[in-house]
């Protein structure tokens, strides 16, 4: 007998389950295809404004950093300002994401702007967010062909743009929004949730941050 | 005031074994409160001990027939009540467990556990007593004994009631909820961690600068008097329901000083 | 790992005379037990996310053949490879036959329990793949070739002074005066030297909180992002994952999340909760080239259906052993093998065998506060108690001690008998105490007066008075 089943044949031996049970199957089949709905915090079922709010709030005690801008022509004005506010190098990597790329990166004349996969040696990354989650001031950001995982984890200072009506109160609603975008049962390879940067209380359970990833993050919020 | 035209309730005492052997002033003065309540109290001869030393070894034979023992000694009570939250914990939350097999002695241990109450919780919940008429001029500091506090959910109960005891005042204790150590058989099993744990409880003690240590369970009370004892402290350890009653004129438990 | 859970005992006494190991654990008492506190505090929802979480795991263990297989079958379709394994030297073969595949000399690793579990490590370094644990805590407890003491914590037995001295005989270029006495200057340092090794990797393991049958996703929820360099800059991602680590959907998963990091740091949600599904993508500019899960049962499935059942819903959260008392004296390691605290109280037995784990569910004062930590309410110390009844029908406890529990409970199986030899014992032993109503010493208790003083019985028996009240009582009315 294979592993699988062996596996499987302990684990129904030990359920006193038959291998071709409809019954559960039916039950298993509808639980994926219509998960049913849990328990939401009530902080997590916030009117649009209040949810932004929260969403900056509780970002904040994560010890990220939040920047609002009305527009996404802003954003680079905004990046520019966070590098000379910390003595930073004009210099940023991101990927190839429309929403970045539409934004006006020129006007920042000293700005240099690195484009693609990170390999460790940027000290700031610039990404675009799915979206946020109110209730814990999470951002969601997703891989793929311009969205390169490398620069969520290797740069010093990660920089995270992110719609304001793309903030959900709850995780439950920014997984059924992947669902929608991808289709059901597919994911892109990463899916991120990102709160607060970086940290470990490894030693003497000392909260220090900065661990391996990001040491500083920084949402500039759209909108 | 009691009305002398409803029946009184009656209630069995559950004396616990430890209170009959080392403590019986707590039975005493467990009677004295639920009778100023308005209660009749009797004691069955028939009763021995909870059974927890053998189910917590694993025994379930000796227990389950300790068990029996005690439901039938029970049966023709109004109420069980016991001056401890762990052996009346062992009665209401673990005696129908032991029947699983035998639904005739299931459904007896079921309405044991139904009427099964710890002392103080008894006093407040089920008789609705609000104060007591007792006096201590000292200040105190209460330890929530586990099964009490996690089985039973008895926390405020204690603290009100003895809030209303004259000249006593009330010290918390710091990390009050956390074991003193005991754990009946595992204080003599592994001994060394046990002594670990009650070292910590009565630094806490200290730290809480209270002269009178009370808690609701003799086993835990004995291991706390033993270990401030055996380090040469002064507090003065007791039942709470000694003091409720206004009964503190004997030897705290392992003596003065 | 060697497993020394039989002389728990005397690992006990080691821990408890050792001055650092005690310092350390002062950490964990003053440390998880107030954020965890703070947060469930601050969600009202908390309770009832914790039942729903359990719900969720019943739900998903009576119907566990049939979500890994939906699970699988995701895997597959997303371009990623499913293995089972059914023992720990299964998993182990499998994993060495992935890394040769791929010519693997370097292995970086994201904190995994189920790799200590299995012995991975040694196993890796024997065959001549040299694995790197990437996670602060753990790539200091490979630095001094030890084994974790905690499950989210590592490296809690530790101070800051035993790392630097681990840190300046192991990284040897360290030039004397470069100051390496603060947590920040330590982090630094490994920060540094394993940003080295991530690049170097050829395969990166991780574990797995959850399995997502919806869409045959694992996921790991870490702080460090050292779980995520690990699992995107090599060209392989293996994942080690335990049978019982599947969840029906994303919307089970983000329940179970909720009462999660609130249970194991007080956070209200971890730094980075990666959802990972098969490799790169054709046109991602990073991510791993191959994805392998390595399904492990190792005993799981013979724990279905008996009373140890609830236990698979475990979630690893650590928040039963920052409870524990026993736990908080003696630290992780006198436990004997890979699981302390509560959890690891049951779990080792189930395991490793009661014969071996025996000790363990024994040294537990059932004191309770596991069980009402535990975010998804398994039973502790009821889990315990069963162990202590499988030993007890299996005769492997001391017989010292199952002949006193019989010699006992012959008495208080029977009233009469009982009540006669406590009416003449007590009062015999009463009057021994003398003035100072207690004892220093007292023949057959040792255990208790070797530490404590035994408070003296007042005197008579209770049920001695008693009768003379009652006998008085009648009389007066007569």
């Amino acid at each position: 007998m294979s592993g699988r089943e062996t596996v499987l044949s302990k684990i129904r031996a030990s359920l006193g389950t038959p291998a071709g049970d409809d019954a559960r199957r039916s039950i298993v089949e509808a639980r994926m295809s219509r998960p049913p709905k849990g328990v939401i915090p009530a902080r997590g079922q916030l009117a649009a404004p209040e949810r932004v709010g929260l969403f900056c709030e509780m970002a904040e005690q994560a010890n990220a950093t939040v920047d609002r801008v009305k527009s996404p022509d802003l954003v680079p004005k905004a990046v520019s300002a966070y590098l000379r506010d910390r003595n930073l190098a004009p210099s940023v990597r991101m990927g190839d994401d429309r929403r970045l790329s539409k934004m006006p990166w020129a006007e920042q004349k000293s700005l240099e702007i690195g484009r693609g996969r990170s390999d460790g040696d940027d000290e700031v990354g610039v990404s675009h967010a799915l979206g946020g989650v109110a209730e814990t001031g999470t951002l969601m950001l997703v891989s793929g062909k311009d969205n390169p995982t490398t620069i969520n984890f290797l740069p010093e200072h990660h920089i995270v743009v992110v719609n304001a009506k793309d903030i959900d109160g709850d995780l439950e609603s920014l997984f059924g929004r992947i669902r929608r975008k991808f289709g059901r049962g597919a994911m892109p390879r990463t899916v991120n949730m990102v709160t607060g940067p970086s940290r470990s209380g490894d030693i003497e359970q000392k909260l220090l941050l900065g661990a391996h990833g990001p040491r500083a993050l920084h949402i500039v919020v759209v909108g | 005031m009691i009305d002398e035209t409803i029946p009184k309730p009656r209630v069995g005492l559950f004396v616990t074994c430890l209170v009959d052997l080392f403590r019986p002033a707590v039975g005493f003065a467990a009677v004295k409160l639920m009778e100023d309540a308005g209660c009749s109290v009797d004691v069955p001869v028939a009763q021995t001990c909870c059974g927890q030393p053998a189910y917590n070894s694993g025994d379930r034979a000796d227990t389950a027939a300790i068990a029996k023992n005690t439901i039938e000694a029970f049966e023709d009570f109004d109420y069980v009540v016991a001056p401890s939250g762990s052996c009346a914990g062992m009665l209401k939350k673990h005696y129908p467990s032991l029947f699983a097999d035998n639904p005739s002695w299931q459904a007896r241990a079921r309405a044991l556990s139904d009427k099964t109450h710890e002392l103080v919780s008894f006093l407040t919940d089920v008789l609705g007593v609000v104060s007591v008429d007792a006096r201590l001029d000292a200040s105190v500091t209460y330890h929530d004994s586990c099964s009490g506090l996690r089985e039973l959910g008895i926390r405020e109960q204690p603290r009100r009631l003895l809030g209303t005891v004259a000249g006593l005042e009330l010290k918390e204790l710091p990390d009050a909820d956390v074991c003193c150590g005991f754990g009946g058989t595992f204080c003599v099993k592994y001994s060394d961690i046990s002594n670990a744990i009650v070292s910590r409880k009565t630094e806490r003690i200290r730290e809480s600068g209270a002269e009178t240590l009370l808690a609701g369970d003799l086993g835990c009370l004995m291991n706390m008097a033993g270990k401030l004892k055996r380090e040469g402290s002064t507090v003065e350890v007791r039942h709470v329901a000694e003091v409720l009653a206004g009964m503190t004129d004997t030897a705290p438990i392992g003596g003065k000083g | 790992m060697e497993i020394t859970s039989p002389t728990f005992k005397r690992n006990a006494v080691h821990a408890l005379a050792d001055r650092q190991l005690q310092k350390a654990l002062g950490n964990v008492r003053a440390g998880f037990i107030d954020k965890r506190r703070k947060a469930v505090d601050a969600l009202p929802e908390f309770d009832q996310l914790r039942d729903n979480a359990r719900t969720i795991k019943d739900h998903t263990l009576a119907n566990l053949d049939l979500y890994l297989e939906a699970y699988e079958t995701r895997v597959t379709e997303s371009g990623g490879m499913v293995h089972w394994a059914e023992t720990a030297a299964d998993a182990r073969g499998i994993i060495l036959d992935i890394c040769r595949m791929n010519n693997a000399r370097t292995v970086t690793k994201g904190k995994s329990m189920i790799t200590e579990e299995i012995g991975l490590n040694d196993f890796l370094e024997e065959a001549g793949v040299r694995p790197v644990e990437t996670d602060l805590g753990e790539y200091i407890i490979q630095l001094r070739g030890e084994h974790p003491s905690h499950i989210i914590a590592p490296a809690v037995h530790l101070n800051k002074e035993q790392v630097e001295e681990d840190f300046r005989r192991v990284h040897d270029y360290l030039p004397a005066d470069r100051d390496l006495s603060e947590p920040e200057a330590l982090l630094s340092e490994a920060r540094r030297v394993l940003r080295a090794q991530y690049f170097q990797a050829d395969v990166g393991i991780t574990g797995a909180n959850f399995l997502v049958a919806e869409t045959g996703s694992s996921i790991i929820v870490t702080n460090e992002g050292n779980g995520d360099l690990t699992q995107i800059l090599p060209r392989v991602h293996i994942v080690v994952a335990s049978i019982e680590k599947i969840v029906p959907t994303l919307d089970d998963v983000s329940q179970i999340l909720r009462v999660l990091a609130r249970s194991a740091t007080g956070q209200d949600m971890s730094v980075y909760t990666t959802v990972s599904t098969g490799p790169r993508r054709a046109g991602d500019p990073d991510g791993p080239e191959a994805y392998h899960v390595i399904l492990l049962d190792n005993g799981r499935s013979s724990m279905l259906g008996t009373e140890f059942q609830d236990m698979l819903r475990c979630i690893r959260c650590g928040a039963c052993m920052n409870h524990c008392p026993v736990y908080h004296s003696v630290g992780g390691h006198a436990y004997g093998w890979v699981y302390p605290g509560p959890m690891g109280a049951v779990l080792t037995p189930s395991l490793v065998g009661v014969d071996k784990g025996g000790h363990l569910p024994n040294a537990s004062t059932f004191c309770g506060r596991c069980e009402a930590v535990c975010p998804m309410r398994i039973p502790l110390p009821k889990m315990m108690r069963h162990w202590r009844e499988r030993e007890f029908e299996r005769g492997l406890n001391p017989a010292v001690a199952r002949y006193g529990l019989k010699f006992w409970a012959s008495f208080a199986r029977r009233p009469a008998l009982y009540r006669l030899a406590t009416s003449l014992s007590i009062p015999v032993l009463s009057a021994f105490a003398g003035a100072r109503k207690r004892f220093r010493y007292l023949p057959l208790a040792g255990g208790w007066t070797r530490h404590r003083d035994l408070p003296a019985p007042q005197g008579r028996t209770f049920m001695q008075q008693w009768r003379d009240r009652d006998t008085a009582r009648q009389d007066a009315r007569t």
